[in-house]
């Protein structure tokens, strides 16, 4: 609850702050200390300090789960900030409103992890996709960043409308939008509900970019501004997965029997097209592009699984992947070369950099020592552990097999090449932020029981 | 005690070698840092026997039942022993040959000997598999950072391959975890706490052993080995083959047979006969190597498969020969790649057909060339000849499979042939007229000579006295058998 008021709050003053002259400097440091409120809101929370109560009239139930999904995103918002929020005043020049859609953003990524009613889904996932519409848009004489914002628009109402109707169907069968009682009163798959599953399935798997509804992602993330794209990769993304899982879950937790299958061939088929289409790319940035659908193939696990350990799978993905894509955008957006060949030789000119974002490659591409290994292997023991997916594990990991293969270009270009290095701008500020992503990725990835003891700790 | 003094002294001095800058001080730093370890791993081995020093356990992932658990069995001992040995004669050896960006090099060296050593050491599944993986990051970056013309390609070869096959092994860890009655990762749980049908060991059998094949290699996974063994660096080339290979070799010896014995005795001749199909594969394709370092590499391919043969056999003779012949193999193939090193370093190539008459002009790496060629074709005497011998004998009276004779048969034919492509390669680098490259060659120098006169005494004294290694792996040796399927039921 702490999340949802102040992130909405903050995104208000945010906007208020636009009012003061030459306000860029002024509105990076609210931000920053918005990220910092933010984190310390929901670590009061955790502690069952509430600063605001309503009566949530069976809308919302706070849980656990959320509260520690809500404080990973306000710590990747934070780092966020921290290295990339000064990258906005190269895309456009209303610095603070950018800020303050991105916290309207957070407070629907609040919604999305914590609602039990369908109607709070809908709202949720409206309140995240229409300003990331608008964040897509913002080099406004930039034609491809414009391309971008229209085809994420048109594709985002196209699959809110699928949704929509998802809701529809389902509340006509059911008698109710309240997730526990669709829960109790369906039991059995009526066309009128199987149909309205389907279509819910279909549209939440368009929002995470999942194949065959995967096909705006690499145009939109290549169009936008670096700095957004590395936002909608990982808040965005993750938050519309915890929606995904939750609605998933508690609502169709009980059928699981008769979608299972087709999770499951979704997955795979995210695993496969994301992973190979990645190879053949010539540019970094639409290459994460890609990447971000194949690990979405992973984040799927834990929706097929449907267990514990998927759940915590979930949390650990989520954080490990958003580290990871935040410090490799965060390096990418000072950059003017997206293309392999512009990373050539980065090593021999900044060491530290080219260490910090080799890392985040080892991350994601799952090797041990980094949190991308723990996180895919909750993933695949969530899958082991609930049986019968052996052929989608081994899928799984043919692909992450692959994926090395493109991760590991980068480190071949920064460390193994030669070439003139490109103009590269950072402050000391930058460095250290990145160094403390390269930091948790490591730590993390040793002691992943920092994010699952959170969990667990406050269960009992 | 140990086993933490093992990994941390080379993790802790490999961070600390990315940040010395002078070749110098980067090439001393280590070469203390190994020598340190070496003494550990001596002291483990005479002053301090008791059980208390050789294993730990901390908790680490107490969520999921792993433990930061590790234990020195006789083979344990004996393999860190080697690794220890080897990494000082790597950076002895190469002590005066000049390395770009020395820092970073000798940082990874390290880095990697800590996660072999790791993985020799781990008593908890999942804890090895972080090792596992985690040596082969610093062996990616050394051959892609310092090796050949070809390095970049090759290396992502092999680091695919190797990934793939350690993906592979993770499934099947996770596969057996659930498996286990106390869910947990450990060892014992492993040996005890498990019941898998012999359905299901039939296809796990092959998820573990895809990635301890990669590793070895065994044919037909073999074909990442020579590219890589020809490209990387000369010193990270006889890490890999002297021991990162022998990983392979303990994962199906530790990890593998003990815990599905009913697949490892039903897969036995399928596997056996992979390994003599790569061994008699990979001793014709050594007879037509031009490139030194290929020749050794095919050789190489050879002799393991040979050791692999031999703990399928799963005879006593069979796998002691097994373990002393992991010790020897890693001391005879490093010796080679340190005179193939020089001989790189001396002439400008590697290519037998560029070479001739090198007997001339430089007798002491004549004289040290043949010694170790010989005791790579395991003449009595030499070190090999002990464990070949017993392998041989093991393979030959294996009760498990109706083969034995055969195998023997072409065992011994793929000996014969090491024989032959060995004795050709003496000829036509040694003898012979002298050319352009040979004539000025100068012979070696004094860290070669040491370590190489070192290497030569442990190659005779184990040739002529191997009890203490038998008296040191006798443990493990009971151990695996007692769990694995040793008569036909």
């Amino acid at each position: 609850m702490n999340a949802i008021i102040i992130s909405a709050v903050w995104g208000v003053i945010m906007m208020l702050t636009g009012l003061v002259k030459d306000n860029r400097t002024l509105g990076r440091n609210m931000a920053i200390a918005g990220g910092g409120l933010l984190v310390l809101a929901n670590l009061l929370e955790l502690q069952n300090t509430r600063l605001f109560s309503f009566d949530l009239s069976g809308m919302l139930k706070i849980t656990e789960f959320g509260l520690v999904f809500n404080l990973l995103v306000s710590v990747c918002i934070l780092l966020y900030f921290l290295v990339s929020a000064s990258d906005f005043q190269k895309s456009g020049k209303d610095v603070p409103e950018y800020f303050a859609l991105i916290f309207f953003i957070l407070c629907g990524a609040a919604l999305a992890t914590s609602f039990t009613n369908l109607l709070i889904l809908f709202l949720a996932i409206e309140i995240i996709s229409i300003p990331t519409y608008i964040l897509a848009g913002i080099e406004k004489n930039n034609l491809r960043s414009n391309e971008a914002s229209m085809k994420y628009f048109l594709m985002g109402c196209f699959s809110t409308g699928v949704m929509l109707m998802g809701i529809a169907l389902i509340y006509g069968s059911a008698g109710s939008f309240y997730l526990p009682d669709i829960a109790a009163k369906v039991t059995e798959m009526k066309p009128m509900f199987s149909i309205g599953l389907m279509l819910m399935l279909i549209s939440m798997a368009f929002k995470v970019s999942v194949v065959p509804f995967h096909f705006w992602t690499p145009d939109v993330y290549d169009g936008a501004p670096t700095v957004v794209t590395s936002f909608m990769a990982t808040i965005v993304k993750i938050a519309a997965f915890a929606a995904f899982y939750l609605l998933f879950k508690e609502g169709f937790g009980h059928l699981s029997a008769h979608w299972l299958l087709y999770a499951a061939i979704l997955t795979a088929l995210t695993l496969v097209v994301g992973n190979i289409t990645a190879v053949f790319q010539q540019s970094v940035k639409r290459m994460l592009a890609y990447s971000s659908i194949a690990q979405a193939g992973f984040m799927m696990f834990a929706i097929v699984a449907l267990n514990p350990t998927g759940k915590e799978g979930l949390l650990i993905y989520a954080v490990g992947y958003s580290l990871a894509t935040i410090g490799v955008f965060s390096v990418l957006a000072k950059l003017k070369d997206h293309s392999f060949e512009g990373l050539n030789g980065l090593a021999s000119r900044h060491p530290v950099i080219a260490a910090a974002v080799a890392v985040c490659m080892l991350s994601l591409a799952g090797i041990p020592g980094t949190v991308g290994f723990m996180a895919k292997f909750y993933m695949l023991s969530a899958a082991v552990k609930a049986g019968g997916l052996l052929w989608l594990v081994i899928t799984g990991i043919v692909c992450a097999a692959i994926s090395v293969y493109y991760y590991f270009k980068v480190i071949q270009a920064m460390y193994f090449k030669q070439g003139e290095v490109q103009e590269f701008q950072y402050s000391g500020g930058f460095k250290i932020s990145l160094l403390v992503i390269t930091v948790l990725i490591v730590l993390l990835g040793i002691f992943p029981g920092l994010v699952t003891g959170l969990l667990n700790y406050f269960l009992l | 005690m140990i086993p933490v003094l093992l990994i941390l002294i080379p993790l802790i001095a490999g961070c600390v070698a990315f940040m010395l800058k002078s070749d110098k001080a980067a090439k001393s730093w280590s070469l203390l840092a190994s020598l340190a370890t070496l003494v550990v791993a001596v002291l483990g081995l005479t002053a301090l026997k008791d059980y208390s020093y050789h294993h730990i356990d901390y908790p680490w992932l107490e969520l999921l039942g792993s433990n930061f658990s590790l234990a020195q069995d006789g083979m344990g001992k004996m393999l860190t022993l080697l690794t220890a040995i080897s990494y000082v004669a790597v950076f002895a050896s190469t002590w005066k040959t000049e390395q770009p960006k020395s820092g970073a090099y000798h940082g990874f060296m390290l880095l990697m000997q800590a996660g072999i050593t790791g993985v020799f050491l781990a008593a908890d599944f999942l804890l090895f598999y972080f090792f596992w993986e985690l040596a082969l990051i610093p062996a990616y970056f050394l051959c892609s950072g310092w090796g050949g013309e070809r390095r970049i390609q090759v290396t992502i070869k092999f680091f695919i391959y190797t990934f793939i096959g350690s993906l592979f092994m993770l499934v099947g860890i996770l596969i057996l975890y659930f498996k286990t009655t106390t869910h947990d990762f450990a060892l014992t749980s492993f040996y005890q706490n498990i019941f898998v049908p012999a359905k299901e060991q039939s296809w796990l059998f092959w998820l573990f052993f895809i990635a301890f094949a990669i590793k070895m290699p065994i044919f037909p996974f073999h074909t990442w080995q020579p590219d890589t063994y020809e490209q990387a660096p000369i010193g990270t080339t006889m890490i890999l083959s002297g021991v990162m290979v022998k990983m392979g070799i303990f994962g199906v010896i530790k990890w593998l047979a003990p815990i599905l014995p009913t697949a490892t005795w039903a897969w036995g001749d399928t596997v056996s006969w992979l390994c003599i199909i790569g061994m008699i594969y990979a001793s014709l394709l050594a007879m037509v190597q031009d490139s030194l370092r290929r020749l050794v590499a095919y050789s190489s391919i050879a002799h393991i498969g040979l050791m692999c043969l031999a703990i399928f056999s799963t005879t006593d003779q069979g796998m002691n020969g097994v373990m002393i012949q992991m010790f020897n193999h890693g001391i005879n193939v490093i010796g080679l790649w340190i005179i193939v090193g020089y001989i790189e370093k001396q002439f400008g190539t590697a290519k037998i057909s560029e070479l001739g008459g090198i007997a001339q002009k430089a007798p002491v790496l004549s004289i040290l060339l043949v010694v170790f060629s010989l005791a790579n074709i395991a003449l009595p005497l030499t070190n090999s000849f002990v464990g070949e011998f017993l392998m041989f004998s093991g393979v030959y009276n294996s009760t498990i499979t109706k083969f034995s004779t055969l195998f023997t048969a072409c065992a011994i034919v793929s000996i014969i042939l090491a024989a032959v492509y060995t004795l050709n390669m003496l000829r036509r680098v040694l003898f012979g007229d002298m050319n352009a490259n040979t004539v000025n060659a100068v012979d070696m120098s004094m860290n070669y000579k040491l370590v190489l006169s070192v290497f030569v005494i442990i190659i005779l004294a184990l040739g002529v006295y191997p009890q203490p290694f038998f008296e040191l792996t006798s443990d493990t040796v009971t151990n695996i058998l007692s769990r694995m399927i040793t008569k036909t039921p």
